[in-house]
């Protein structure tokens, strides 16, 4: 169940071209699992910007100090995720959470790949945990444009069994695309599932390379949301159902997480004819 | 963690044609879907109750994306009427709602008035609905896609043909605010059979995409909604309030905080249908509700009844 917290901000420090924000989080904690997201309101109830901003968790601690705590990610992309860039220790952020699917977790130990481009790596951490405690392999591949942008570099070493890094500038790791290195990977480690979290193109291509592997591909998809709890209909797109009918579904509560081949990646952003309810617009 | 209104010593109660109801505070159309997801932070049997997203005859898939721009203080909204019909609604929607005991405003909307008077055929006679709120902000596709709530003529023949099979339920028109002469417009639906108004719609604009400079929604137009619009809503329940006496107003248009909510009443209207500012606090309803209590009790007032049309000589 999802919770509405007044959170404090306990740190935000720099990493990268990023900002790692630690909030207090309640009872947020408790009840998250790894894929899951939460909202940030922009500032109080006399601000201009009205929509919730919606971030992946990097981490969460049931107990602590500070009670149970949250860790996010934050680059600054216009006013609003600014504003939360900007927040210093105390100040007070209205939270929501945990919200959408979590990914699933295979029941056998199988290989899996995580990946992630830029700081869409954030939620791969968790899930590695949960994978390991399972006893899955764990490898990465973390991808950016350059590599500031690479996000969790030493985690993914502490978690992973490989770590492959690509850059598109060549300034760390290979130089190119996450998916120039997966085919290789996924002959090496034998692996059996992938899971990414990235930019649409991104998940578009490692879902292709999954198919072609006959492997599972989990995508964790970055729409944009108003709400995020579900009773907007704006974060919307075309995923084929268990019945095999295409509906536009919502990626914040029938997602983010989404079975790759399911997801209509070319038709994004349009309604395919065959959508049920398509003919009645 | 489930919150619950709370009144005080304030007598918060709102008279809903023959229902006493503990709160003025509703839920918009289109911004609580069918309840559920908000009922996970909130108890909907302790506010007014809540008016369904707009439901049609048939499954609609809506419009591409993107359906939505943020605007300053507000957003512009195309969502298209997403839905699953009237069919899989009432089987699926309202038997949710009548189990959780939640009073409930069935909101329709058609192309055509024929689709108006279908919509209104299969709620006949259900006695598990408050009221039925009729969308009348939607194209008219046998009239150039114009609003049938633009024009009197097409107001009237939406609301009659939704009368026409509806006599004990109590049907409030949702008028469009981009009109002329709003007053002409109530006075049609009254005229028609509407036993209460629902003030505001949303406002028609665009926002266009200075990097591509092209309009930012699919549709190219959408709903523009949240405080940007809240004088004019204000100013729409006043100037209806003073044309009508006794109409019932269910007020809506930017509402953010108590004190909102007190100037709509103020105004003119009867109870209150929160939308925009449940994307950006779900819990507001119940917040809403405590903040006018709160607000009522500083001034040494018992209940919400005594401020009603306090704005008008």
């Amino acid at each position: 169940m999802p919770i509405q917290h007044q959170a404090s901000v306990i740190s935000n420090t720099r990493t990268g071209a990023y900002q790692l924000l630690t909030l207090t989080a309640g009872e947020i904690p408790k009840e998250f699992k790894p894929g899951q997201f939460v909202t940030l309101a922009i500032d109080g109830l006399s601000s201009g910007l009205i929509l919730r901003r919606a971030f992946s968790i990097y981490q969460a601690q049931d107990r602590g100090v500070y009670g149970g705590t949250i860790d996010l990610v934050v680059a600054a992309h216009g006013e609003g995720t600014k504003w939360i860039t900007q927040l210093k220790r105390d100040d007070s952020v209205n939270i929501v959470g945990p919200l959408g699917k979590p990914f699933s977790i295979p029941k056998d130990a199988v290989s899996c790949v995580l990946i992630g481009g830029g700081y869409g790596a954030a939620p791969l951490f968790r899930l590695a945990e949960a994978l390991r405690s399972r006893g899955c392999r764990v490898d990465f591949i973390l991808g950016a444009q350059n590599s500031e942008k690479l996000f969790g570099i030493l985690e993914a070493r502490r978690l992973g069994h490989n770590v492959l890094i690509t850059t598109q500038d060549g300034s760390s790791g290979h130089q190119g695309l996450v998916t120039d290195v997966l085919p290789d990977l996924i002959a090496k480690a034998d692996s059996q599932v992938i899971y990414s979290c990235g930019p649409m193109p991104m998940l578009q291509a490692i879902t292709k390379i999954a198919q072609a592997h006959q492997i599972y591909s989990f995508t964790a998809v970055e729409e944009a949301m108003a709400c995020g709890i579900g009773v907007c209909m704006t974060c919307v797109l075309p995923v084929i159902g268990d019945d095999g009918v295409t509906r536009m579904v919502r990626s914040c509560v029938e997602g983010p997480t989404f079975k790759g081949e399911r997801v209509r990646w070319d038709e994004v952003g349009t309604i395919p004819p065959d959508t049920y309810g398509a003919g009645n617009q | 963690m489930v919150m619950k209104t709370k009144s005080g010593l304030i007598d918060m109660s709102c008279n809903f044609f023959d229902a006493k109801l503990p709160s003025p505070v509703f839920t918009a159309s289109g911004c609580a879907a069918s309840g559920k997801e908000l009922s996970q932070f909130m108890d909907l049997t302790t506010i007014g109750g809540i008016v369904t997203k707009s439901v049609m005859l048939e499954a609609r898939a809506g419009r591409a994306t993107p359906r939505m721009s943020e605007t300053p203080s507000g957003m512009l909204n195309g969502i298209g009427l997403q839905g699953p019909g009237i069919d899989a609604f009432l089987e699926t929607d309202l038997t949710w709602l009548n189990e959780k005991k939640i009073a409930t405003v069935v909101s329709i909307a058609g192309n055509t008035v024929e689709e108006f008077s279908k919509l209104a055929f299969k709620l006949k006679n259900r006695s598990d609905i408050l009221a039925i709120e009729v969308n009348i902000s939607c194209p008219n596709v046998e009239n150039r896609n114009k609003v049938f709530a633009c024009n009197p003529v097409t107001a009237q023949e939406a609301i009659k043909a939704v009368k026409k099979h509806i006599s004990d339920i109590p049907l409030l028109a949702k008028l469009s605010p981009d009109v002329t002469d709003i007053v002409e417009i109530a006075d049609a639906s009254i005229k028609a059979g509407a036993n209460g108004l629902s003030l505001i719609n949303t406002l028609l604009g665009m926002v266009i995409d200075t990097k591509t400079f092209k309009p930012v929604l699919s549709g190219g137009t959408g709903g523009l909604s949240g405080p940007a619009i809240r004088p004019v809503a204000v100013r729409v329940i006043h100037q209806v309030r003073a044309a009508f006496e006794d109409i019932f107003i269910l007020g809506s248009g930017g509402l953010r905080t108590g004190s909102d909510g007190l100037e709509f009443i103020a105004a003119g209207a009867n109870a209150l249908s929160l939308g925009t500012i449940i994307f950006n606090d779900p819990t507001s309803p119940v917040r809403i509700h405590n903040e006018m209590a709160e607000h009522l009790t500083a001034l040494n007032k018992t209940s919400l009844a005594q401020v009603r049309n306090m704005a008008h000589d």
